[in-house]
């Protein structure tokens, strides 16, 4: 057994309530990790073969929540939640900040992995090796902070009964999902202590399709042993050390930037991303650390940057509205992107976003295209229920959220998300609205446009990434850039807070992964094997798709069709992505991960990697 | 001569003066944890100091300091407030417990506790609670006068832990049940709405 894994995995299946221990073979650990590697590893194994026959919102959908070895140990813990996607069809390893990979691991396991489909509402209520499926009707229909309030004083009354002689119990750590996700909206969200999501992906969805509301879990165990804990502990020193000299990366997290990617680099979506630019000093961090956040560290489990903060509106008519920060990428989808430049907007739709269950950027994305839509008079007031959603109006962005999360009207045809909704839509009204649709593959993008050329992302990153609009995976060149996909998917395999890695060696990771595990892995190894092993099998249930998409990657490994249009305003007036270069560049991409082309992995690339079956499943494709 | 030099290094002398008084009573006099809860993050670097210390492990359950969060926003850290009148030290059946005149921490006997549970039901707070693989208690000890919690408070500069020098104030004030202080922080965070969260 190798250290750092406490080493058994729950398997769950929900349609015969069965529940049992799983273990992998050492191998497997060692070659695809854990949380993002080893869901792609679980899904093809289990269900490669027939990918493009599996429904993501049906029974025969494997769910799974994965720690990684580094999981309570590197400074900020985390989970990675993964299946089929409704979004992409493919694989996204999406993770969540908070204590519950620490609870799990704690309680004995590395992972769930559930399957089948319950009939009823129910939640998993996990103590230690005590798993029992609840009944969740009393909370089915309930919203993100009604959830948590029952579940957890459930739970603890439940323990308490059960070990009177205790003391005061903790609350379990739990994961949940809102209306949206019960409704199997595909851009729900698994939530975590009220704000926190697993957002791209759609994995809400996944979680609601199976009737499953939350997962409530209790570890009592330490975490599990490891090769050197004084070297761990040395790291940990080290990772804290550098955090704690980031004065302002602290204070202000990514709130700084709902600003200062509009105003300095001009890549934030404003107005379904017909402009990257403004200076609207009223959505300042300034303003928000003075009118609106009333805690101003907030983090997760060994957190030393604690870049949360949270945010009450006090006045006016959005008082009460909680939620965090917002951090950068809700700033700007449920503010910029939407016309909204008030601190105080931007935290009512954010809260309301959370209680729902429903992923802000994926949302934000999605509501700013039907604004689009109004504005160019495709969609009228009656085709959206009487709701008039111009720009800068956060109540009519709001009604249209509820009807969303609740398939409601116009919201059945929206709650398929951006891209589904642009090709629904757009057959209706006979008119292509894939112009206006800014996303990948299914996913939203995040809140880093191209155009300007001084974002962090690069024109490639993607079209040509496997988990598409996610900003947090984007493809790169060189792949061994420290923002590539590839190198990215080390901190959501291993699962931990990439936001705590910044400024340190980009070796330390590597150190610490064998201070706890006693294996070496160099960055070469995991780029040129492990990581890439990982990339073609999520690139090959990508391409096999289904069942109601399938992508062409000679159509769809492209930019949204908007940042081909050169930016109308800022600094940058008039840049764009250039069309040739970026052919050039993902070229040089696919000849570097060894994928033909037309974007398919070469036969000689993955036999090389040990991936004949994945070789032989791609005939289907090529 | 009254010059800048002269006063400063005047004020120098007097603040080492002091510092190394209060060093000196540190040295013999019992110490307080000072707690400021509404300042906690819940980044829970306390309970992994404290098990790093008492166990070498990272292990939550086993930490003498524990984080509640019963409401999102409202972590704060839960432990011994090493009340004046001690009185799960008075409450213990076999004399497990007892106070040490060094720290004014409570020492837990362990080859003597039977785990009966009576000091949590005698803590105003119900601070105590099980070893949660052992039958034995566990209690804040300050760690023989070093805390671990708080110099890893004071490191990331959250500032909710302090030591100061034990006096003679109404100490088991601090000793609240989780949800007592749940609730006062939840009016003092979220107002009125607060009241509903618990």
């Amino acid at each position: 057994m190798i250290f750092g894994y406490a080493g058994n995995f729950l398997e769950v299946d929900l349609s015969t309530r069965n529940v049992k221990e799983k273990r992998f073979h050492d191998e497997v650990l060692r070659d695809y990790i854990g949380g993002r590697g080893l869901a792609t590893k679980i899904l093809w194994d289990r269900l490669g073969s027939r990918w493009e026959t599996v429904d993501s919102l049906g029974p025969e959908n494997i769910l799974l929540f994965l720690t990684g070895p580094l999981t309570g140990f590197f400074p900020g813990g985390r989970i990675c939640v993964s299946g089929k996607s409704p979004q992409s069809n493919g694989v996204v390893g999406s993770t969540v900040a908070g204590e519950f990979g620490v609870e799990l691991k704690c309680a004995g396991y590395d992972g769930i992995i559930i399957t089948g489909e319950s009939e009823k509402p129910v939640y998993l209520f996990i103590k230690n090796s005590d798993v029992e499926v609840k009944d969740a009707s009393h909370v089915w229909g309930k919203d993100a902070k009604q959830t948590v309030r029952l579940l957890t004083k459930e739970c603890r009354e439940l323990l308490k009964k059960r070990f009177p002689h205790y003391g005061e119990w903790r609350e379990p750590s739990i994961l949940y999902i809102g209306p949206a996700g019960e409704n199997r909206v595909r851009t729900a969200i698994v939530g975590a202590k009220w704000t926190h999501a697993a957002g791209y992906g759609g994995y809400g969805a996944v979680m609601g399709s199976k009737k499953l509301k939350a997962i409530a879990v209790k570890g009592t165990g330490p975490l599990p042993e490891v090769t050197d804990m004084d070297k761990v502990k040395q790291l940990t020193q080290t990772v804290c050390k550098d955090v704690y000299e980031s004065e302002l990366w602290r204070r202000w997290g990514t709130g700084s930037a709902g600003y200062a990617v509009g105003a300095d680099t001009s890549s934030e979506p404003i107005r379904n991303w017909q402009e990257e630019w403004h200076d609207e000093k009223s959505f300042g961090v300034d303003k928000f650390e003075n009118r609106v956040w009333i805690k101003p560290y907030w983090g997760d489990f060994g957190c030393p940057t604690t870049c949360l903060k949270i945010a009450m509106v006090k006045t006016g008519k959005f008082k009460g509205a909680i939620t965090d920060n917002p951090d950068y990428e809700l700033q700007a989808y449920l503010g910029t992107n939407l016309g909204i430049f008030t601190p105080e907007e931007n935290v009512f739709l954010s809260s309301l976003i959370d209680d729902l269950g429903m992923c802000g950027i994926q949302t934000g994305n999605l509501l700013g295209f039907v604004a689009e839509l109004f504005q160019r008079g495709i969609l009228t007031k009656e085709d959206l229920d009487g709701i008039e959603p111009k720009w800068g109006d956060a109540e009519a962005f709001a009604a249209l959220a509820r009807k969303i999360s609740l398939r409601e009207g116009i919201g059945i045809l929206l709650a398929e998300g951006t891209y589904r909704a642009a090709l629904k839509i757009g057959e209706m009204k006979n008119v292509d609205l894939l112009q206006y649709a800014v996303q990948c593959k299914g996913i939203g993008l995040g809140a880093h446009g191209l155009r300007s050329g001084k974002d962090f992302l690069i024109n490639i990153s993607y079209a040509c990434s496997v988990q598409g609009g996610d900003h947090t995976s984007g493809a790169f060149l060189p792949l061994n850039d420290f923002r590539s996909e590839l190198v990215m998917t080390f901190n959501d395999s291993a699962v931990y807070c990439y936001f705590n890695i910044f400024g340190i060696p980009r070796k330390l990771k590597f150190k610490f992964y064998k201070a706890v595990t006693g294996l070496e892995l160099t960055q070469e190894e995991w780029v040129g094997t492990k990581a890439l092993r990982i990339l073609q099998l999520q690139r090959a249930m990508l391409l096999l798709g289904g069942t109601d998409l399938r992508w062409d990657l000679r159509i769809h490994d492209e930019n949204p069709l908007r940042f081909y249009d050169p930016l109308p305003s800022g600094p940058y007036k008039g840049k764009a992505v250039y069309k040739p270069r970026f052919a050039r560049d993902k070229k040089r991409y696919y000849e570097s991960v060894g994928w033909d082309e037309n974007g398919i992995p070469k036969s000689e690339n993955l036999r090389k990697l040990g991936l004949e079956d994945v070789d032989a499943a791609l005939e289907k494709v090529r | 001569m009254n010059n800048g030099i002269f006063k400063s290094k005047h004020i120098y002398t007097e603040f080492h003066k002091f510092s190394g008084r209060a060093k000196l009573e540190r040295e013999k006099e019992p110490i307080w944890i000072a707690r400021d809860l509404s300042k906690c993050s819940g980044c829970r670097k306390c309970e992994i100091a404290c098990s790093f210390y008492h166990e070498n492990r990272i292990w939550p359950e086993a930490s003498r300091i524990r984080v509640f969060m019963l409401v999102p926003g409202l972590e704060f850290p839960h432990f011994c407030a090493q009340c004046q009148d001690y009185p799960c030290v008075e409450a213990c059946p076999v004399r497990a417990l007892s106070t040490e005149s060094k720290t004014s921490a409570v020492l837990v006997d362990e080859e003597k506790c039977t785990g009966c549970a009576q000091c949590i039901d005698a803590c105003p707070g119900r601070v105590p609670h099980m070893h949660p693989t052992e039958d034995r208690i566990l209690i804040c000890d300050l760690c023989g006068g070093d805390p671990q919690c708080v110099k890893v408070c004071q490191e990331g500069g959250w500032d909710v832990l302090k030591i100061v020098p034990r006096k003679n104030y109404a100490y088991e004030l601090y000793a609240r049940t989780p949800e007592e202080v749940t609730r006062d922080l939840a009016v003092k965070m979220y107002g009125e709405l607060g009241e509903g969260f618990l």
